[in-house]
């Protein structure tokens, strides 16, 4: 074949070239596209679903810090007044004063559910924090109830018939009463961000699930990256291989597909009926979740181990380092970001994992914040799975804003690792 | 087999050759020529390598001579790199390699079992074909072998070695004001002067280079076998080189091997002015490799 005739050749077959390689980009951006669309549409529907949860209604009562039935016993004893003082019946009082026209029984009920059925604690705690008020009338913005909430944000329609409708017209009526006085508001939901769960929705709050989240990933955290990079450091630098080696190899492979959920049942055989551990403990729940990133860990760290070129490890052991010196100056800390990054990994899949946790009990509905690993909580996960079981309206927004907060457990803990690794690589 | 065939001679075991202290050319079983030498700083006798089942080195019996530069040469694959490796055990860390026969610095066997590679290695260091440099700093990179064999008492001392040993190596003048870089910064010769300068910083007896300027351009590569030149007055250097001229220049004694064999081995100059085997001739003159 002649040059001219290759050349020839060669430019006839340029145009298909070039298309195969415009198709092939072209399915990559499809990719990317459609993967960024479903993206879009999980965030635009949590979000949604969940802002308004960052906002509760408040309402506005003159409310009398009255004697008589705080202290009736006249004891100016505050843990007395703490414990014994009918808190709900001055809040209810406050109630009648703002709606003087509301005289029978069934009304007042109706009346007495405007405000949220956890706001005598509020008031307790606000007295407690300035005895002063005692005998004194002061306005006070106390939680609404959590169905008031939903007409607020417009969550229950006010264009359903009465009969079909949740919140009556009556109520609404005061609703509309209230607003026109200015006495009803929308405002940041702190408690959201510091209580623990609760029956009432306005009451409830993530902060119990995320401190029960932080100590079991803790404790998972603690245990299974020494023991993991420890066990890929011996596996991979200094175990012969042999068949007993090859073995354990296998079965941590193996090891990672377990289904999570079969850990929980080794956790509730092995930690709580055989070493008789508490139930619904962060402990429990990490050392549950440390075996099932354990293999995750190991894995990563092999193979950040093996990615350390080995012109590195020749030179050290060239100049007389010993196998352990050589590993632990030189290998060790070039893998360490490999390592951390599949740390991060296993403690992304830890933080996300649901169902071994309800295995070893914490799914439990617990209102008291924990204290410590010891001390019964749940976690994030498995605080949206709970909410999102729940029929009220309220508990719906919450459960995506709860999604929201896990989402952003996520982000931080992702940028932490890129902040720690970004730090280890510079170091060499 | 060619080699197999000059086998003329009367066969003369090795080790009765070093004892009476001759120093003549004697040829060990197989008929490999072998210079024993009086001034001899490493023996090697019969060293058998394999690889699993493949044999790579057959009976190769060799000395290095104390302040030596001892090429070895020869076409690819024909096992300069492993036979070189034997010298410090670094053929230790591939499982499947396995050697026989005695290499013996100091009167004492480096494969007996009662010895320990760690100092050996700080008495016969090496230095790789590729820069190697350990990503830390360049004073660090120095710093590293006297710090773990801790050879120096305090600050000044280890100064004093990592200044010393970068003077030895010329790359004093270069990085003198920036000893807290990284040494992976520096050019692929200044890299490899650094290596160099990081093995000597143990003060070893002997040095391995194992193609030490294949990876380098060819200003660099003057500047290496200058380097070479001026330390041999303090160490002993094996060199495997893929340039027949870089043997020629640099050192004293040539090894030519052939296929895991020893084919021959003499001063350099008569090597390559007057080979005494024929593959050793075809192959200085180009015919193959
Ligand atoms: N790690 C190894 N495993 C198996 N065979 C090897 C290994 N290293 C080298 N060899 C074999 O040993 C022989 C000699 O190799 P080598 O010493 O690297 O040659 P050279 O350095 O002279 O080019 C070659 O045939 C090569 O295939
Ligand atoms: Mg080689």
């Amino acid at each position: 074949m002649s040059n001219q005739e290759s050349m020839n050749r060669v430019r006839a077959g340029l145009a298909r070239r070039y298309a195969a390689e415009r198709r092939f980009r072209m399915y990559g951006v499809i990719a990317i596209l459609l993967s960024l669309a479903f993206l879009l549409m999980l965030f635009v529907s949590i979000i949604g679903n969940g802002y308004t949860a960052f906002q509760q209604t408040y309402i506005k009562l003159d409310v009398n810090f009255d004697p008589a039935m705080l202290d009736p016993t006249g004891s100016g004893d505050m843990k007395i007044i703490n414990r014994t003082g009918d808190f709900q019946g001055v809040i209810k009082q406050a109630l009648r004063d703002a709606f003087p026209g509301v005289t029978k029984r069934g009304d007042k009920r109706n009346l007495y559910g405007l405000v949220s059925g956890g706001a005598g604690f509020e008031l307790r705690d606000r007295l407690h924090a300035d005895p002063g008020l005692m005998g004194r009338t002061v306005s006070i913005w106390v939680t609404a109830d959590a169905e008031i909430d939903m007409v607020v944000k417009g969550h229950i329609d006010r264009e359903v018939p009465e009969d079909d409708r949740r919140v009556k017209d009556q109520t609404i009526a005061w609703i509309d009463a209230l607003v026109a006085e200015d006495r009803l508001e929308k405002r940041f939901n702190i408690t959201f961000f510091t209580a623990g769960d609760s029956r009432n929705p306005e009451q409830a709050g993530i902060w119990g699930a995320a401190v029960g989240s932080v100590y079991t990933l803790i404790v998972t955290l603690v245990l299974s990256f020494p023991i993991g990079v420890a066990a890929a450091i011996y596996l991979e630098e200094f175990a012969p291989t042999n068949r007993f080696t090859d073995f354990i190899e296998v079965n941590i492979n193996n090891l990672a597909a377990v289904p999570s959920i079969v850990f929980g049942l080794l956790g509730l055989a092995v930690f709580i009926n055989f070493f008789g551990m508490p139930r619904s403990a962060p402990m429990v729940g990490g050392l549950v979740l440390t075996l099932m990133t354990l293999p995750t860990i190991i894995i990563a760290s092999r193979a950040a181990l093996k990615s350390v070129p080995p012109s590195i490890r020749e030179a050290a052991l060239g100049i007389g380092a010993s196998k352990m010196q050589m590993v632990f100056h030189h290998v060790l800390p070039l893998a360490m970001p490999g390592m951390l990054t599949g740390a991060i990994i296993g403690m992304a899949q830890a933080l996300g994992e649901t169902a071994p946790l309800l295995m070893i009990g914490m799914v439990a509905f617990i209102v008291d914040i924990p204290g410590g690993v010891f001390d019964p909580s749940t976690v994030l996960p498995v605080q949206i799975y709970l909410w999102a079981d729940s029929p009220e309206r309220a508990f719906v927004e919450r459960t995506s804003a709860a999604i929201m907060v896990l989402l952003a457990f996520l982000v931080t803990m992702n940028a932490l690792a890129v902040l720690l690794r970004k730090r280890f690589e510079k170091r060499w | 087999m060619e080699i197999a065939m000059n086998t003329s001679e009367a066969v003369m075991s090795p080790e009765s050759t070093i004892e009476n202290g001759v120093l003549a050319p004697v040829r060990d079983a197989v008929g490999t020529p072998l210079l024993a030498r009086e001034d001899a700083r490493m023996t090697c006798r019969n060293v058998n390598v394999y690889y699993g089942e493949k044999h790579a080195i057959h009976d190769v019996s060799l000395d290095i001579g104390k302040n030596e530069v001892i090429a070895m040469i020869g076409p690819s694959g024909c096992g300069k790199s492993t036979f070189l490796r034997c010298l410090n055990r670094m053929n230790d860390t591939i499982d499947i390699c396995r050697v026989q026969g005695q290499i013996r610095i100091d009167d004492q066997d480096i494969y007996d079992k009662s010895v320990d590679v760690v100092p050996l290695r700080a008495q016969v260091g090496m230095v790789f074909q590729k820069p190697n440099p350990f990503p830390k700093s360049i004073y660090d990179n120095i710093a590293y072998g006297p710090r773990i064999h801790g050879l120096s008492n305090n600050r000044t001392d280890l100064d004093e070695i990592v200044q010393g040993s970068l003077q030895k190596a010329g790359l004093w003048e270069e990085v003198k004001d920036r000893l807290d870089q990284p040494g992976t910064g520096l050019s692929g010769g200044q890299q490899q002067r650094l290596c160099i300068a990081r093995a000597i910083a143990v003060s070893p007896e002997v040095i391995l280079m194992d193609e030490p300027c294949s990876a380098l351009d060819p200003i660099a590569t003057a500047r290496i076998e200058e380097l070479i030149d001026e330390l041999r007055s303090n160490f002993t250097i094996a060199i495997v080189t893929h340039s027949m001229q870089q043997a020629a220049r640099v050192s004293q004694r040539t090894a030519y091997f052939h296929l895991g064999d020893l084919v021959e081995v003499g001063p350099t100059e008569e090597i390559f002015t007057n080979p005494s085997h024929k593959l050793t001739e075809d192959y200085i003159t180009g015919r193959f490799g």
